[in-house]
């Protein structure tokens, strides 16, 4: 199996497997950084609405928020674009303690 | 992401060929490249992304597409089916590496040595020729055993390999180096070669010693400092060894 450079499970196989099983998956993907954020774009965290997780896009600061994310685009059936800075109010809310600043793609799997 | 996209993403995984997911963050709509005709932009940040091996997002027609190039995993080839070898093993898969252990000595290369991995009992310099060493190659030397050693390095040092290791103390490097250069290795070739193999922590045990190995091919990788080689060194003198290193 490749890798992705960023990270080293398969977190893909696993989102798959995950669907296969039944589950509602989403699928996140940090697209963009700035500053000093924990995780490099292409670092992916697979959700499901029974609560799974696996992977990352932060040092764990930001993972609550996007699952919620994560969610309602389950639920909608639509991806969202989150940005996760230092001058965002919901960064405040789930400490996005680093200060850097993080674009993630949340996206279900159909 | 549509399942069928992800079982087409994974199928190209699966069989290591290079795949760029390309997701346009207006709406989710994705293709795989080179698999899918893509307008030359979006092919040429592709193709850029497989080469850095990073992703990256590039605006086209007022849209922004993200490009997550998934590349096959990089390559460590082992030559000798050894305990150091043994401890690298379970170390490489995380740290995203294919490990390719060669053996002839069919008392080493057994699947019960090295469960799970992929093990060739040919002589390096056949096996050397089939796995044809790329710049997404390492290649580690762990034999002591100038017969099995040296034509490894030798086809090592004719290749793109981003990493050549040998195991030995700088005394037997010192007598490898003078054997390299008889097959017509010059100093800036043989420059290439870490030896004594791995960072210096002192490693004394095989699990240490593959840490140091292991931590040493990721700074090569990585293009850290200490991924550099170390200077050729000079010439054998013969002298009394009271140490034993790695």
């Amino acid at each position: 199996m490749s890798h992705d450079t960023t990270q080293p499970e398969d977190i893909l196989g696993l989102a798959a497997a995950w669907k296969a099983q039944g589950e509602q998956v989403a699928i996140a993907t940090v697209v963009e950084t700035w500053g000093s954020s924990p995780r490099p774009a292409g670092s992916r965290l697979a959700v499901t609405a029974s609560g799974r997780l696996a992977g990352s896009v932060s040092g764990g600061c930001i993972e609550g928020a996007v699952a919620d994310a994560a969610k309602q685009a389950m639920a909608t059936g639509t991806p969202q674009l989150l940005d996760f800075g230092v001058s965002d109010e919901r960064a405040w809310e789930v400490g996005l303690s680093c200060g850097g600043r993080v674009k993630v793609f949340v996206e279900p799997l159909t | 992401m549509k399942a069928e996209t992800l079982a087409r993403l994974q199928a190209e995984r699966a069989a290591q060929r290079p795949v760029v997911l390309l997701t346009r963050l207006s709406d989710g709509a994705q293709h795989l490249w080179p698999q899918e005709a893509l307008p030359a932009a979006l092919a040429e940040a592709a193709r850029q992304a497989l080469g850095s091996e990073k992703s990256t997002t590039v605006a086209l027609d007022g849209e922004t597409w993200f490009v997550h190039p998934h590349n096959p995993p990089l390559r460590i080839i082992v030559v000798g089916a050894v305990h150091i070898a043994q401890a690298m093993a379970p170390m490489a898969a995380p740290l995203g590496f294919e490990m390719i252990v060669v053996d002839p000595r069919r008392a080493f290369a057994t699947a019960e040595r090295l469960p799970g991995f992929t093990l060739r009992t040919d002589w390096p310099d056949e096996a050397m020729a089939a796995l044809k060493p790329d710049a997404r190659s390492a290649v580690v030397t762990l034999t002591h055993d100038p017969k099995l050693d040296d034509p490894a390095l030798d086809a090592a040092l004719r290749s793109p390999a981003f990493y050549i290791g040998a195991l030995g103390s700088r005394r037997t490097h010192a007598k490898r180096v003078a054997r390299l250069k008889e097959l017509g290795h010059d100093d800036d070739a043989i420059a290439r070669i870490h030896a004594p193999v791995g960072l210096d922590i002192a490693a004394v045990t095989a699990p240490e010693i593959a840490l140091s190995v292991m931590a040493e091919i990721v700074a090569a990788r990585r293009g850290a400092a200490l991924g550099q080689p170390r200077p050729v060194p000079a010439a054998a003198e013969p002298r009394v060894s009271i140490g034993i290193s790695a």
